[in-house]
Order: C-alpha cells, then sequence, then structure tokens
C-alpha cells in the first residue's frame, strides 16, 4: 500500500509549502523597513532592512487588543452557549418519548438545511427590532453578535449522535440511584460526552473567531470590531501601506495560530468524523 | 418539584434552542419569501405589493444573470478540485511514514485562519508588482491583473477557496480511510497490482460515500462564497467576480433593494435546499435518522 517514499516526500512537501507561503510572506513583507523595495524583483524572502518598526507602528494606531478583546467575547460566549443549548436540545432528541417529538426533529433538521446568506436580510431586520446593535450599547452589540449563531442545528445532531451511544444501562443505574431527568443530563450524560463537547467547542469557536460577513453586516462602532472586520478594515486605513497591512495581519493570526497548534490532534487525526459541516 | 416538571421535561430541554432557530432561522424564512413580494425599490418605507415581479425583474436584470453563470464557473472550477486533490492528498499522508503530521498541519493551517487574513495574503501574492507576476515575468511572459482583469478575477477567487479548503476536506477523507479493511489491500498485492492500482481498485471505490459527501458539502459552500470577494475584489471589475451572496450583500445592504434582495436569497436558498437535501437524504442518512 505504500508510494515511493521520496515521491510522497517531495509531493507533500511541496504541498505543504505551498499551503503556508502566502502567511510566510506576510511574514517577509511585515519585517521590512522603509529603505527596502517590497516590489523587488526578484522578491527578497529575507529582508534586508529588517525592521519590527512596521509592528510597532501598526500596534500605535490600531487598537488590536480591543478587537482580540471583542473578538474573544463574542467567540467564548458564542460556544458556551452552543454547548449548553445544543447538548439541552439533543437529550430528549436522543432519549425520550415524547409527543411533538417528530415535529422537533424535523424542525431543527430543516434549519440545517437553510443558509444563513439566504435569511441574513430578515436577520438583520429582526436585530435592528430588537435594538441588539453596537449603537445602542456594547452589552446589546455582543449581543447581536452572538445570539444568532448561539445555537446550531449541526450543534444538535453532533450531540445527539454522541448521545444515541451511550448505553442505556447507565441512565437505568442512575434512575434506580433515585436520579430525575435533569440530574441524569447535568450528573451522567454531560460527563460522557466531553470528547464530543469539546470537538463542537472548538469547531465553533473557530467559526466565531473567524466570522466576517455578520460582523460586517452589524457593527458600525470601530471600538465593536471584531478581529477579521478590523484586519479588513486596515486595507482603508493604510491603503497601500502593504508593511503595515501584512504586519496588522500576522498580529492577528497569533492566538488562532497558538490554539490550533496547541490543539491540533483534535483536527487533523479525524477524531473529528462527526463534525462535518455543510 | 421534579414531579411537576416530569411530563414537561423534554420541552424544557428544547425550549432554548427552538426560541433561537424560531427567532433566527423559521422567522427569516418566512420573512424573506414574503418581503420577495414586495417591490421596495420606489419608496423603502412604504413598499408594494409586487407578486412575482421582483422575480422577473431579477432574471430580467443582466447583471444577476452574469453573476448566476459566475456562480454556476466558480462552482465548477472549485468543486471538482476540493473532491479530487483532497483525496489524493488524504492517500499519500495516511502512509506510515516520518513527518506525516507535519505534513498535516501545515496542509490544514489555512483552514483554521480567518478568510479575511487569507484573502490578504492573497492580494498581496496577486499584486501587480507581486509574486505571481514575477513568476511570469521569469518566463518572459508580460504581467496579468490577477484581480483587476474580466478574464481572471473570478478564477483568481477561486483559487483562495480552493487553497484554503483543502486541508479541511483532507481530514474528512483521512477518517474515511480509517474504515477501509487491510485485508483488501493484501487480496490486491497478492493479485500483483502496484500502489496506484490499489488505490484505484480498492480506495477510491470504498470512498465513493464520501467522495459524494465532500462534492456536496464543497458545492454547498461554494455557493455561499462571500468574504473572499469582499476582501479582494467588490465582485469586480466590471461584476466579473460578482457571485450570489455578494450580489445579495450588495442589493440588500447598499442599495436597499429589499425586494429584489429577498427575491435572489429566495433562488440561492432553493439551489442550496436541494444540495442539502441530497446530502442528508443520501450521504449522510445514519446521521439524521429519527
Amino acid at each position: 500500500m505504500k508510494i515511493k517514499p521520496v515521491l510522497s516526500h517531495i509531493l507533500l512537501i511541496t504541498v505543504s509549502i505551498l499551503s503556508v507561503f502566502p502567511f510566510l510572506w506576510l511574514i517577509s513583507t511585515s519585517l521590512k523597513g522603509g529603505a527596502e523595495n517590497i516590489f523587488a524583483y526578484p522578491p527578497n524572502f529575507i529582508p534586508q532592512d529588517f525592521t519590527l518598526e512596521n509592528y510597532t507602528g501598526v500596534w500605535a494606531k490600531v487598537d488590536f487588543l480591543k478587537y482580540f478583546f471583542n473578538s474573544a467575547v463574542v467567540a467564548f460566549f458564542t460556544v458556551i452557549l452552543n454547548l449548553l443549548f445544543s447538548s439541552m436540545a439533543a437529550y430528549p432528541l436522543a432519549r425520550m418519548e415524547f409527543k411533538g417529538k417528530r415535529i422537533a426533529f424535523f424542525a431543527i433538521l430543516a434549519t440545517i438545511m437553510i443558509p444563513f446568506q439566504a435569511v441574513m436580510l430578515p436577520v438583520y431586520l429582526i436585530i435592528l427590532n430588537l435594538n441588539l446593535i453596537d449603537t445602542a450599547g456594547p452589552i446589546q452589540g455582543y449581543l447581536g453578535l452572538i445570539l444568532p449563531f448561539a445555537v446550531s442545528a449541526f450543534g444538535i445532531f453532533l450531540m445527539r449522535q454522541a448521545f444515541l451511544s451511550i448505553p442505556k444501562e447507565m441512565e437505568e443505574a442512575a434512575i434506580i440511584d433515585g436520579c430525575n431527568s435533569i440530574q441524569i443530563f447535568f450528573k451522567v450524560l454531560l460527563p460522557m460526552v466531553k470528547p464530543t463537547l469539546a470537538i463542537l467547542a472548538i469547531f465553533t469557536f473557530i467559526g466565531s473567531w473567524g466570522e466576517f460577513l455578520w460582523p460586517s453586516i452589524v457593527l458600525s462602532e470601530e471600538k465593536m470590531f471584531t478581529l477579521p472586520v478590523g484586519i479588513n478594515n486596515l486595507q482603508g486605513i493604510f491603503s497601500s501601506n502593504w508593511r503595515y497591512i501584512a504586519a496588522g495581519s500576522v498580529i492577528s493570526i497569533i492566538p488562532i495560530i497558538v490554539f490550533f497548534l496547541s490543539l491540533q490532534r483534535y483536527f487533523i487525526t479525524g477524531q473529528n468524523e462527526g463534525a462535518v459541516k455543510g | 418539584m421534579y414531579k411537576f416538571f416530569g411530563k414537561y421535561v423534554p420541552y424544557l430541554f428544547l425550549v432554548p434552542a427552538l426560541v433561537l432557530l424560531g427567532i433566527f432561522f423559521f422567522i427569516p424564512f418566512v420573512q424573506t419569501l414574503g418581503l420577495s413580494f414586495y417591490d421596495y425599490s420606489e419608496n423603502l418605507y412604504n413598499p408594494v405589493f409586487a407578486g412575482l415581479g421582483n422575480y422577473f425583474t431579477v432574471f430580467k436584470d443582466p447583471v444577476f444573470i452574469k453573476v448566476l453563470l459566475n456562480t454556476f464557473v466558480f462552482l465548477v472550477v472549485v468543486v471538482p478540485f476540493l473532491t479530487i486533490f483532497p483525496l489524493f492528498l488524504a492517500i499519500l499522508v495516511n502512509q506510515k511514514l516520518r513527518g506525516m503530521k507535519l505534513y498535516k498541519v501545515l496542509i490544514y493551517l489555512p483552514v483554521v485562519v480567518s478568510i479575511v487574513v487569507c484573502a490578504i495574503a492573497f492580494k498581496w501574492i496577486y499584486a501587480e508588482h507581486g509574486i505571481f507576476n514575477y513568476f511570469l515575468s521569469v518566463f518572459g511572459l508580460n504581467p496579468v491583473g490577477w484581480l483587476t482583469d474580466t478574464r481572471y478575477s473570478l478564477f483568481s477567487v477561486a483559487l483562495v477557496t480552493i487553497w484554503k479548503g483543502i486541508g479541511y476536506y483532507m481530514v474528512i477523507y483521512l477518517a474515511a480511510l480509517m474504515s477501509v479493511p487491510e485485508e483488501l489491500y493484501e487480496a490486491c498485492e497478492i493479485d500483483g497490482a502496484n500502489s496506484w492500482q490499489k488505490h484505484l481498485t480498492v480506495t477510491v471505490p470504498h470512498l465513493i460515500p464520501t467522495i459524494a459527501l465532500v462534492s456536496t458539502i464543497s458545492a454547498i459552500s461554494a455557493m455561499k462564497v462571500f468574504a473572499e470577494i469582499y476582501v479582494m475584489t467588490k465582485g469586480g471589475p466590471l461584476n466579473s467576480s460578482k457571485t450570489i451572496v455578494y450580489y445579495i450583500y450588495e442589493r440588500a445592504f447598499e442599495n436597499l433593494d429589499l425586494g429584489m434582495a429577498s427575491a435572489m436569497a429566495v433562488i440561492l436558498l432553493v439551489i442550496v435546499l436541494i444540495l442539502s437535501a441530497i446530502n442528508i437524504f443520501c450521504f449522510e442518512r445514519d446521521k439524521y435518522r429519527i
């Protein structure tokens, strides 16, 4: 089943380089000083006029900490609410018989097929009506960013699969011990689906942290910008100063790279088999 | 207290999710249909009922026809590539050789980085005096306006979508490869097949359901492409890289033509609904069985 090892390595090294090259090129540009032509042919991958001035310059002009903070608040609460609401909704769907179960099941399944992009306009009108926009205040602004993504049908089905795989005997034992449904959920079932919760948390976090369309629709105040909106805005502030734009972009991806590298086994080992999102 | 709630327990657990999905999916879904029957183009605050008028307007709009065509071309470019190439990579990276973990991490990296930064990085590569034009000059070719030439802009955007998606689909294939029984390869080896023949006769047929799954989910996400276009081209030049979600965004939030935007949203909805239904009822049936 082996393909020639040398050929495999050559192909994979090439693809790996192509995968990271755009980021390396941004880093290279961000480290070049004013004395070096960033448009030089042939291009210099190693900066000739090495400097960190672009970083200090862009850091002084743009409030990155504010963007980080906003993104962190939005991502944190989006993850927490998704974990809670998705697993809560998944529990009766996986474990109980009740009137209207089929209706609830198919209603949730239907929302998996509705793309957010097709309903974003009414969602925006609803958010306006509820006054959950940044001009009304930071709390309202955060809520407007969080609530439309606070639960996903995808998450509910992911958790339902996890609950289905737990043997019924676990619950029966808990019932004999005198547990009620609420205790069974929090004390017996949730601890057993921790790996799935971790996967849901990680993928929800990545999605929320990188989300661009929705925040760019609802946000109007710069102090409420999340990272992607703020980074896109750099293009407007520094028009063609690519040294600053590159430095700002590099600053913005450090947290997510650290996050990815420390949790990489969740991403690349195929443990996330169930986490396929259309 | 528990006795009192007893038979309501399932509903209590479902309420938060159903309320949120109701407010942010069902009501907007109905509203999108409703808005699409009203004409907002004359007066934003006093729309008039137009029946199917917006749909006629949409299909008579040359920009929308262009946008539909662009979206179709985008799909035709992106989907086959994201379906086939990640499978090839997954087979390569699934071997027991040194360094495979590092390759997986590096190839997956673009998946986790915000699309905005990815698009900015490519904008820099596509620049007039950027890296791509340098490579052309090495071969004595004239520079190309990767994002500013109507002939290339859509394909330049598609390349970013492909580049960012490869790792994601590779991992889906990796998970599926684990389920291919080892004995099948051994049987093949006895027949004297070489490694490529083995993968063609064993791996690929075994992975047909996954290949079908990847092709539909990559098609669904290609239908929704937005950020790459917003950051790199704003749909230009001359609408050459404008796809359906970008045009809906433009009509809804820049031109405030809510009726026409909603009619286009309904068209998007129908297309994605069909793709999702294929996916759910054919390829992921087990996951969605009540």
